[in-house]
């Protein structure tokens, strides 16, 4: 992966310096208007965010029953990344919900589930920076936790009422917004993957660290 | 008898009854929320929570490595334990 990641670096910054002329020229919702275009960077948000809980919950899994550190390693920095992606989702979500709803944050079964799935990874990261020797086998499980979470917040506006679109909206987007926001969701699936791979290489500087250490006792 | 001249007197002041919703956008200009302010807030906030996320990660590499170098050297000079 490491070899990789200089070219990836390349492709995101251009994809991330592309994406405004796309997103500008592509079209408005016929509604909401200009405000509608938070909406690729919004939804490839909570996209980046699902993929690294998912990645974050698996690594978990993988610790927790096959005792692998390095998979500990990639959970941890996942949760991290889970955690500034669904802020970037919860901060850009109000933005555009003020607009086009006249609140910013309807208390719906969405936006509660994902406050929860934010809260539940905060969780996990002071659990292990606070929760002392053993901490990381209780963070996995709370980690594995809200990966279950995932599907009920997707599925959530089809199950209960809620001000949100269906999920049903995305496939069926008007002709000249999918090419912007799979353009967009590529983008961001890249920035997750390098930003997970850079604070991996400082867990592994930390191992090392610890390596040191133990050895000079 | 006062009391329901004084009721119908207060019903004939009520402003007639709305019927249906004004759509946003059919609202005077005065009234409507401007899109570009929150449009440009959500995309500097993307940007400047990715650059800031970074920063901490350049910045706590930088802690781990000084670290390690300062056992490196210890150890090199024959200070470890």
């Amino acid at each position: 992966m490491k070899k990789y990641f200089i070219p990836l670096l390349a492709v995101t910054t251009a994809m991330f310096a592309y994406a405004p002329i796309m997103i500008a020229n592509a079209p408005f919702e016929a509604s909401m208007g200009l405000v509608s275009k938070i909406f690729y960077f919004h939804v490839p948000s909570w996209f980046a965010m699902f993929t690294a809980v998912f990645i974050c919950g698996i690594q978990s899994a993988m610790f927790l029953f096959k005792g692998k550190p390095t998979a500990d390693r990639i959970a941890v920095s996942a949760a991290e990344v889970a955690v500034l992606f669904g802020l970037m989702g919860l901060v850009t979500g109000p933005l555009w919900g003020r607009k086009s709803w006249g609140i910013w944050w309807p208390w719906d079964a969405r936006v509660t589930i994902a406050l929860i799935l934010e809260l539940t990874f905060i969780a996990y990261l002071l659990v292990r920076k606070f929760g002392g020797p053993g901490s990381e086998k209780l963070a996995a499980a709370l980690a594995i936790f809200g990966m279950f979470n995932v599907p009920f917040l997707y599925m959530s506006v089809n199950i209960w009422r809620t001000i949100h679109p269906k999920t049903s909206v995305v496939p069926a987007l008007p002709t000249g917004m999918p090419g912007p926001f799979w353009f967009s969701v590529a983008a961001y699936l890249l920035l997750m993957t390098l930003l997970i791979q850079l604070r991996l290489q400082l867990e592994e500087r930390r191992a090392a660290l610890d390596a040191l250490y133990l050895e000079e006792e | 008898m006062l009391k329901s001249l004084l009721f119908s007197a207060a019903l004939a002041l009520q402003p007639p009854p709305q019927t249906e919703f004004v759509p946003a956008n059919s609202l005077p200009p005065s009234e409507q929320l401007p899109s570009a302010p929150l449009l440009v807030a959500a995309y500097t906030f993307v940007w400047l929570a990715a650059m800031f996320y970074l920063w901490t990660i350049w910045k706590r590499l930088g802690k781990v490595d000084a670290d390690i170098r300062t056992l490196q050297q210890r150890r090199g000079s024959g200070g470890g334990r």
